[in-house]
């Protein structure tokens, strides 16, 4: 039980954790979309939601890892468009290719990607915004030059055919159906979670981004730790390229520039902290789930979409402002006991 | 003699070698690229620069105090939309001069008060300006989209032109004001008890604190004062283009990061010169303006941009490493 007089005293119904205040407030907003309007509620909406953040997800969990290992990697995104350029290409080269391939491929140069990035952070000890900031306009400007703009619409067909997991007629009449991506989202997932809190790795991992110092004079090898963060969140990045490929059926080189600020926001807004040692899977989907649930409901409400993103941006300000409530709180209080200084000052 | 030359160089070694790339960026381009030296190239450098320098002087602040500042080219933006609105409800081209200066005047509180809310966020919650300014980067966005619905603003009294293109004996008045602004800056962060705040805030915040410097104070006028700044390049963006355009310079984000880093300011925070940084933004403005004449693809220049971040980055982890083991 807290202490009186500590911060979060009297307030014993609140929830204490990110992910606890996340879930509050998810479950508030939907209870609220779920008045306001007649369509966010239905199991068509939620399933679409659901297919729709897929490839948001998936590249949150792999930039948690970044995250929780200390970095930032603002590359990922436009990384996921190259993959998916080069993915195409060599299948294509190859004849045709399946699934199996497309995915080996495809982790195969978002590992090779991010192992850019590691590289260039561990060895020359560039600071991780720096270098994503460069790469990111060394691919985007690449991929742009050398595709000269166009999109490929002539993909094969097992990446066109919409693989339907799941579906089933609602009572209203419409068809609710799971796809593909879907799945492959919750496989990432798993294996994230396991990787981070299950293995040892994943712990030399957190140890590293607290206190990379501390953690190399324990003896943990910072650079494979380097190679491993970024190779996951580049692995994560070429899976959900070709996931996003797949879903919207071309690949367009300019798809996905901008999204790493709505994925970074939405793990950031899940309480992983810039800066290394704290973050959680769950805490990261739930990020997700809000960012992408206030884009629907705004959208469902018939707010123009040129006010989305100045909501998610208000959402991410408030959100940062409130997880370092310590020092909110310590603001307001010397606020107001400088008002009630200037007030006894005027009494006196 | 020799004593004292060594000392001078040894001082100046930062600007020096910065001299000698521009030579050899001078050289280069010289050589490869016919139109180069010709005055009509110095003559457009000398009009372009200004944006880029205004807004590279933006992020030299927050980067002193051991931040970053991702909102600066859409604080731009905004603080222009301000004064675009304030000069539309003056009556447009007919507005007078007295609604041009309440539309500068407006422009400049914008920026200060998007600069504000980052530095009171960054100082008394201590969030990460990163992400701080990334969330008032796309809440800013967001509100320009909307307020815009993504078009131009038009339409200003032909006068303010003049600040954009006009010229003071010779010499181009946007360059003038950057002069002005980059003399503020340099004095301020070498003369004042403010810049010195900075700089300590920039190496070791809490030692600082403890020192008996109001650290929040520092961290919320450094906001505010890059929010200006900033705001300062949104008008002059305004009246060069006699037009104002969400969106306008985002690519600038990452040359001015650049030229912070080029003109040897640490990426930590603590440690940068004005005048360095200044002599880096000319190399960057003639670099870019050399690319432009060698007819370069625009991506392939925004992938070069960056190889050349990444480069200038390497080169100063080499450069550290032979000077730890060099004697003395």
């Amino acid at each position: 039980m807290p202490e009186p007089g500590m911060p979060g005293a009297g307030r014993r119904w609140l929830p204490r954790s990110t992910e606890g205040w996340l879930t509050l407030v998810i479950l508030v907003f939907g209870g609220v979309l779920g008045l306001a309007t007649d369509t966010f509620l239905t199991f068509a909406n939620l399933f679409d939601l659901l297919n729709i953040s897929a490839f948001n997800a998936i590249m949150a969990v792999g930039l948690l890892v970044v995250l929780v290992a200390g970095g930032i990697d603002i590359s990922f995104a436009v990384a996921a468009s190259v993959v998916q350029y080069l993915t195409a290409v060599t299948v294509m080269q190859l004849g045709g290719g399946n699934w199996a391939i497309g995915l080996v491929l495809a982790s195969a140069f978002g590992f090779m990607l991010g192992a850019i990035n590691a590289s260039l952070i561990y060895y020359f000890r560039i600071i991780s915004i720096v270098v994503t900031i460069a790469t990111f306009n060394i691919f985007f400007g690449l991929l742009m030059f050398f595709t000269r703009g166009r999109s490929i619409y002539d993909l094969p067909d097992w990446l066109l055919d919409r693989i339907i997991v799941f579906e089933f007629e609602t009572p209203g009449g419409d068809f609710a159906f799971l796809t593909l991506p879907v799945v492959v989202m919750m496989a990432v997932v798993v294996a994230t979670w396991l990787f981070l809190n299950r293995s040892s790795l994943g712990r030399q991992l957190y140890a590293m981004g607290d206190n990379a110092e501390g953690a190399r004079r324990v003896g943990i090898n910072i650079a494979a730790m380097h190679f491993l963060a970024y190779g996951w969140l580049g692995v994560c990045a070429g899976i959900g390229g070709l996931m996003q490929a797949h879903y919207v059926q071309e690949v367009v080189p300019n798809a996905l520039y901008g999204r790493e600020l709505d994925v970074l926001a939405a793990v950031v807004l899940g309480g992983a902290r810039l800066g290394g040692g704290r973050g959680t899977i769950l805490g990261a989907l739930l990020g997700v789930t809000l960012v992408t649930m206030t884009q629907n409901g705004l959208n469902l409400m018939g707010v123009s979409p040129y006010a989305f993103q100045m909501v998610v941006g208000l959402v991410i300000l408030v959100a940062i402002t409130m997880s370092n409530l310590e020092g909110l709180e310590a603001f307001i209080r010397r606020f107001r006991s400088g008002r009630a200084r200037a007030e006894a000052g005027r009494q006196g | 003699m020799r004593a004292a030359f060594t000392r001078l160089l040894r001082g100046q070694g930062e600007i020096l070698g910065l001299l000698v790339f521009f030579a050899v960026v001078l050289v280069f381009f010289g050589l490869t690229t016919p139109r180069f030296l010709a005055a009509g190239t110095f003559q457009s450098i000398a009009f372009q620069l200004p944006e880029l320098g205004l807004l590279t002087l933006a992020m030299l602040l927050p980067i002193l105090s051991g931040g970053l500042n991702l909102a600066i080219t859409f604080t731009a933006n905004i603080a222009g939309l301000a004064m675009a609105w304030v000069i539309q409800l003056g009556g447009g081209p007919e507005a007078g001069l007295m609604m041009v200066l309440l539309g500068t005047a407006a422009a400049l509180a914008v920026g200060a008060l998007a600069g504000g809310v980052m530095g009171v966020v960054v100082a008394f919650v201590g969030a990460h300006p990163i992400l701080v300014s990334l969330a008032m980067m796309i809440f800013l966005r967001g509100l320009g989209e909307f307020l815009t619905r993504g078009g131009d603003i038009s339409g200003f009294p032909p006068f303010i032109a003049t600040i954009g293109h006009g010229t003071v004996f010779g010499i181009p008045l946007p360059l003038l004001i950057l002069l002005v602004a980059a003399l503020l800056w340099q004095v301020l962060l070498g003369r004042s008890r403010f810049g010195f705040s900075t700089y300590m805030a920039g190496s070791n915040l809490e030692a600082t604190r403890y020192s008996g410097i109001d650290t929040r104070r520092v961290l919320v006028l450094v906001y505010v004062l890059s929010g200006v700044m900033s705001a300062v390049a949104g008008i002059l963006m305004l009246t060069r283009f006699n037009s104002v355009r969400v969106g306008h310079g985002e690519a600038y984000l990452l040359i001015t990061v650049l030229a912070c880093f080029l003109g040897g300011v640490d990426p930590f925070g603590g440690f940068g010169r004005t005048a360095a940084v200044v002599l880096a933004l000319v190399i960057l403005q003639t670099i870019a303006s050399g690319l432009n004449l060698m007819g370069a693809h625009q991506h392939l220049a925004t992938a070069l941009w960056g190889v050349f971040l990444i480069a200038v980055m390497v080169g100063r982890w080499v450069w550290q490493r032979w000077s730890w083991r060099a004697p003395g």
